[in-house]
C-alpha cells in the first residue's frame, strides 16, 4: 500500500514533468513561430517602406554619406587632440596630423597650468564663477518668465514676445557699446558684473522654457493645486519644476555654453587679466606669437585650447539622454 | 479668504496680473542690459565729440556720413554676400541630416547625433584658432598637402577668405540646426507614418508630405537665427585677424568689426553707436520680413 502510493506518486510525478516538458516545447515553437511572422511583417512593412522605430531597415549607403559629414565634424576635434601632444618645435616642423618626436602632452599641461603664474588656472576659475552666476541665474529667470508665458495671460504678454524677439535680432555691438558706456558710468566695467548682468538674459532660454511649459505642465494641475489653496509659488516649485526637469536641463546646458564660450563680451568689458575667462585668455595667448618680441606659445594654445572644451564635451556626453529628451519633447512645436 | 480671491481673478473680465509674479526678473534685468543701452545708444547717436567744443547736438549727421561711408557698406556687402551663400548651404546640410537621422535607417544613429552636434559645444575661439592653424600654408595641414602634392593651395588668399570663415561658421553651427529640425521632425507621432504608408505612401512621399511640412516651423527659428547670426559676424573674422597673411582682414571687415574698431581704438563711440542702431534695424527689418509670420502662430 504504502510502496504503491510511493510508486504511483512517483509515476505522476513523472507524468508531470514529461507534460511539463511538453508544454515548454510547445511553448518554444509557439515563440519560434510569433518570431518568425514577425521578421515577415516587419520585412514587408519595411518593403512598402516607411519609418518605423520597430523595423528599421538600415542603409549602408545613406550610413556613408552621413558619416562623410561625421568625419568633418569631429576631424578638427582629432587634430587638436593630436597637436596637444607636440612640442612648440614639434608642432611648427612636423605633420598637422602626425604624432611628434616627442610626446608633450603632459608637460604641455602642466606648463598651461604654470605658465605666467599660473594665471590659466585663474582663468578657469573665472570661467566656472561666470558659468556658475551666469547661465545658473539666466535658466532661473528663463525657467519663470516661459512658465509665465505659457500659464498665465497677463496684461502685456504679446509686448514681452515682441520685445524679446526685437531683441535678439539686436546686433551684438548695438548693444554692447552702449552696455559698456552705461557700464562704465555705474564703475562696473572691469568687474565679474560686467560679465555676469547680461549673461542672466538669454531670449533662447525663455523660448524653450516657454514652449516646453507650455506642453508639460497640463494647467488643470495648477488649477487643481489652487483649489487645494497653495500659493502660485508653492504650485511653481512643488507641481510644476519636477515636470519641467527635462527642459531645465537643455536650457541649462544651451546658457552655460553661451556663458562658457563668451567672447565677445569679456572683450569689451574687462581689462584686467584677473577677471578674464578662458576664451579672452587663450586669444591673447595666440596674439603674444605676432606681438613684436613676444614668444609663440602654440603649444600652450592648443592644449590650453583642449582643456577649455573638455568639460563642456563631457557634459554633453553625460547629459545627452535629458537634453535631447528635453529639447524633443518640447522645445520646438510645429 | 485667500480660495475666494483667487477664485474672483478667475473671471476673464479682471486682469490677471499674476503672470508678472514669474516674469519680473527676467523683465527687470531684460530693461537693464536691453533696453535701457538700446535707448542710451539712440541718444548717442545725435551727438558728435569734437576737437572744440566737446560733445555736441549734431542731429541726423552721424547718420548721413554713415549713408555716405563706403567702409561701412563694403562691410555691410560682405556680411550680406556671407548670408546669402552660407545660411542656405548651412540649413539645407542641417535639414538633410536631420532627415537622414531621423529616417531610423542609419547604423549608430546616436552616434551621428551626437557627433554632429558636438562642435557647438567648441569656443568660436577655439574653433578658429584650430581652423585657422589647418588652414595655415605654413605649417597647416594645406601646408603639408601643398608639400605632398607640390600644389600651391592658399584658402586664406583674400578672394577665398570668407568662404574659409564661412566654412567655420557652417562646422560650428550645422549640427545645432540639425538638432532643432531633429527635435520638430520627433514630434511627428509614428501612428502618421504607418497611417500614410497603409495608404500606399512611399517613404519618399512621407518625407514630402509629412516631413518637410514638419520642418517648416523650425525652419523660422533656424533662418531668424542664422540671419542674425551672420549679419554679427565677429568673432571668427577678428580672432584671425593676425594669423592672416597681410591685411586681408580689414578693420571694416564686417559690421560689427568696424563699430568695434570704430568706438574702441578709433574713439568715435557716437558715429559706432549710429552704426550699431543702422545695422540693429537693417537686421530687424530682414528677420521680420522673412519670418515673422511663422513666428506669429505662437501667439494665438
Amino acid at each position: 500500500m504504502n510502496v504503491n502510493a510511493v510508486v504511483s506518486t512517483r509515476a505522476s510525478e513523472q507524468d508531470l514533468r514529461a507534460q511539463e516538458k511538453a508544454a515548454k516545447k510547445a511553448e518554444k515553437q509557439r515563440q519560434r513561430r510569433i518570431a518568425k511572422d514577425e521578421a515577415a511583417e516587419r520585412k514587408r512593412a519595411a518593403k512598402s517602406g516607411f519609418s518605423n522605430p520597430d523595423n528599421p531597415r538600415r542603409s549602408m549607403w545613406l550610413t556613408i554619406v552621413v558619416g562623410i559629414f561625421a568625419v568633418y565634424s569631429l576631424f578638427p576635434f582629432v587634430y587638436l587632440l593630436i597637436n596637444a601632444t607636440k612640442t612648440q618645435s614639434d608642432f611648427t616642423s612636423t605633420f598637422g596630423l602626425g604624432f611628434g618626436h616627442t610626446f608633450a602632452l603632459w608637460d604641455n599641461i602642466v606648463t598651461v597650468f604654470t605658465y605666467q603664474d599660473g594665471i590659466f588656472g585663474r582663468w578657469l576659475l573665472n570661467t566656472i564663477f561666470y558659468v556658475v552666476v551666469g547661465a545658473g541665474g539666466a535658466t532661473l529667470l528663463a525657467i519663470m518668465g516661459g512658465y509665465a508665458l505659457a500659464k498665465f495671460r497677463f496684461p502685456g504678454r504679446k509686448a514681452v514676445f515682441a520685445v524679446i524677439i526685437g531683441a535678439i535680432s539686436v546686433p551684438g555691438i548695438a548693444l554692447a557699446v552702449p552696455q559698456f558706456l552705461l557700464f562704465a558710468k555705474l564703475g562696473l566695467t572691469n568687474t565679474p558684473w560686467a560679465m555676469i548682468l547680461p549673461s542672466l538674459i538669454s531670449p533662447f532660454g525663455l523660448y524653450l522654457m516657454w514652449i516646453f511649459s507650455e506642453q508639460a505642465v497640463p494647467t488643470e494641475l495648477i488649477e487643481a493645486a489652487r483649489v487645494d489653496g497653495a500659493g502660485e509659488f508653492r504650485t511653481f516649485f512643488t507641481i510644476a519644476l519636477p515636470l519641467l526637469s527635462p527642459g531645465i536641463v537643455t536650457t541649462a546646458l544651451f546658457t552655460i555654453v553661451a556663458t562658457w564660450n563668451n567672447y565677445f563680451l569679456p572683450l569689451i568689458m574687462l581689462k584686467d587679466a584677473d577677471w578674464y575667462p578662458l576664451t579672452i585668455g587663450l586669444n591673447q595667448w595666440k596674439d603674444q606669437a605676432s606681438t613684436a618680441g613676444g614668444q609663440a606659445i602654440q603649444n600652450l594654445v592648443i592644449t590650453g585650447s583642449l582643456i577649455t572644451i573638455i568639460p563642456l564635451v563631457i557634459a554633453f556626453l553625460l547629459l545627452q539622454k535629458y537634453w535631447q529628451s528635453g529639447l524633443a519633447a518640447g522645445a520646438v512645436k510645429e | 479668504m485667500q480660495g475666494s480671491n483667487e477664485a474672483v481673478q478667475v473671471h476673464r473680465h479682471k486682469l490677471d496680473w499674476r503672470g508678472w509674479k514669474f516674469m519680473w526678473p527676467f523683465a527687470l534685468v531684460f530693461v537693464f542690459v536691453f533696453v535701457i543701452p538700446v535707448l542710451y545708444a539712440i541718444y548717442l547717436s545725435f551727438f558728435q565729440t569734437k576737437m572744440i567744443g566737446g560733445t555736441v547736438f549734431v542731429g541726423f549727421e552721424n547718420y548721413t556720413r554713415l549713408f555716405h561711408d563706403p567702409q561701412f557698406w563694403s562691410s555691410v556687402w560682405r556680411v550680406t554676400l556671407f548670408t546669402i551663400v552660407q545660411v542656405p548651404i548651412m540649413l539645407t546640410l542641417a535639414a538633410l541630416l536631420a532627415l537622414a537621422i531621423d529616417s531610423m535607417r542609419l547604423h549608430g544613429t546616436k552616434f551621428f547625433r551626437i557627433s554632429t552636434f558636438l562642435p557647438y559645444a567648441v569656443p568660436a575661439v577655439v574653433s578658429t584658432l584650430i581652423w585657422a592653424f589647418m588652414y595655415g600654408a605654413k605649417y597647416g595641414l594645406i601646408g603639408s598637402f601643398n608639400q605632398w602634392m607640390g600644389t600651391h593651395i592658399d584658402v586664406l588668399q583674400p578672394s577665398v577668405l570668407l568662404a574659409a570663415i564661412g566654412n567655420i561658421n557652417t562646422w560650428e553651427f550645422t549640427g545645432y540646426n540639425m538638432l532643432i529640425f531633429y527635435s520638430s521632425l520627433s514630434t511627428i507621432p509614428h501612428s502618421m507614418y504607418e497611417a500614410a504608408a497603409i495608404d500606399g505612401a512611399s517613404e519618399w512621399q512621407i518625407v514630402r508630405k509629412i516631413k518637410m511640412p514638419e520642418l517648416k516651423g523650425s525652419l523660422a527659428i533656424t533662418v531668424i537665427f542664422s540671419i542674425i547670426g551672420s549679419f554679427q559676424l565677429f568673432n571668427e573674422p577678428s580672432i584671425m585677424q593676425n594669423m592672416v597673411p597681410g591685411n586681408a582682414i580689414t578693420t571694416y571687415y564686417t559690421p560689427n568689426m568696424y563699430a568695434y574698431n570704430l568706438s574702441f581704438t578709433g574713439g568715435q563711440s557716437n558715429y559706432a553707436a549710429a552704426l550699431a542702431i543702422v545695422m540693429a534695424v537693417i537686421t530687424m527689418v530682414i528677420a521680420y520680413a522673412v519670418q515673422l509670420n511663422s513666428m506669429k502662430e505662437q501667439m494665438k
